[in-house]
């Protein structure tokens, strides 16, 4: 190791790998490129940039043999962002109060009904497919968008990276079956369409229901927050009926 | 745009404060959703709240400049499945299809949920 020659490369290699900069700077690329080809095909739900994103970075995690720990050392400036943008879904909320109040009590009813339902239904199912308590647990907040499903996880002591795979997977499932599911029941009401996808898919499903429809787009903001409400309120209580 | 970042931030630190404070079992963040919609709301009535951030859209372009990118945020959770592996091979199809289910269902109760009801409000209001 006494030639500059050879100890150059590594030498970069290590103050690379151990600052913040190589990774977050991977994470907005890999995610910028993603963004691009979801673009290029008029938002195609399987292009997903989520998802591809985390596949491509995961791959080169593997690849270069780098740790996940160090690689979040980079991208937790990134993923800092999810509580300020928790937050900052009030402001949808708030810019269309007057809609939401003129639907108030069925929107009320939907969201107890399918809160309820996503919550139970995933833990019932996780239960009959014999999956450990553990990954039970890190599923049952997976409708809901995932800063709050990831602050849910870790109250319940459960895995948040296991419930962010589950929201990203919940929310592209979501978004491709929503339009054909709905079409095969033959609903018509858009704040009806919207507002499911929403409450059951986030903001993937609230991205879809944007590019069928505006009025579906905007019951399905507000399904999304007020599912995101109900869902830290009740997963604890639903959790320790069904699950412990 | 520093200050509305700012009121944001602070949002989120009343919400973390008060649920570490009183031990509820919900997460800061929301919280802190529920702190700006009543400021949001106040606004309209408390002239006081009418001046930075919350004045002239500032919180407003803030949040959605945030929400714009919200794909992005998920990116560096997400990646922590390459410690899951070895749960992926394993259960990892049972995981996929139990989740493609539990959609369905959820999609189907809320749509009919909601249009029950507003059917039922609708003959309520018509009835004589």
């Amino acid at each position: 190791m006494n030639s500059g020659a050879t100890a150059g490369p590594f030498s970069l290699w290590v103050y690379l790998s151990q600052n913040p900069l190589l990774w977050l700077t991977v994470t907005l690329l890999v995610y910028a490129a993603a963004d691009a080809v979801s673009a290029a095909t008029k938002r195609n739900p399987l292009a997903n940039p989520v998802l591809h994103s985390v596949w491509v970075i995961g791959l080169i995690l593997l690849l270069t043999g780098t740790p996940y720990p160090e690689y979040f050392n980079g991208a937790q400036f990134v993923h800092f962002v999810l509580g300020p943008a928790t937050v900052a879904l009030a402001v949808p909320l708030y810019e269309n109060r007057k809609v939401v109040l003129s639907a108030i009590l069925p929107m009320a009813v939907a969201v107890l009904a399918g809160g309820i339902t996503a919550i139970v239904s995933i833990i019932v199912l996780a239960q009959i497919a014999g999956l450990p308590q553990g990954v039970v647990l890190a599923l049952a907040p997976k409708s809901v968008t995932a800063g709050v499903a990831m602050g849910i996880s870790e109250s319940l002591g459960a895995n948040p990276s296991i419930t962010a795979i589950a929201v990203i997977l919940t929310g592209i499932t979501g978004a491709v079956v929503v339009t054909p599911l709905m079409n095969l029941f033959r609903i018509t009401d858009f704040r009806a369409r919207g507002f499911a996808a929403g409450l059951a898919a986030h903001g993937i499903g609230t991205a879809r229901a944007f590019q069928v429809d505006t009025v579906a787009g905007v019951f399905a903001g507000v399904g999304m927050s007020l599912n995101a409400l109900l869902t830290s309120l009740i997963v604890p209580v639903l959790v320790t009926l069904l699950a412990r | 745009m520093i200050a509305s970042l700012g009121l944001i931030l602070l949002c989120q630190l009343l919400g973390e404060i008060l649920v570490r404070g009183f031990g509820w079992p919900i997460p800061g963040p929301v919280v802190g959703l529920v702190v700006l919609l009543i400021l949001l709301q106040g606004r309209d009535r408390i002239g006081l709240l009418r001046h930075g951030p919350l004045g002239n859209g500032g919180v407003e372009s803030a949040a959605s400049g945030m929400l714009a990118h919200l794909s992005l945020l998920f990116v560096p959770a997400g990646v922590g499945v390459v410690q899951q592996l070895d749960l992926i091979s394993e259960h990892g199809v049972a995981i996929f299809v139990i989740l493609v289910i539990s959609v369905a269902i959820t999609l189907l109760v809320t749509v009919a949920a909601f249009i029950i009801t507003s059917r039922l409000l609708a003959r309520w209001r018509s009835a004589p």
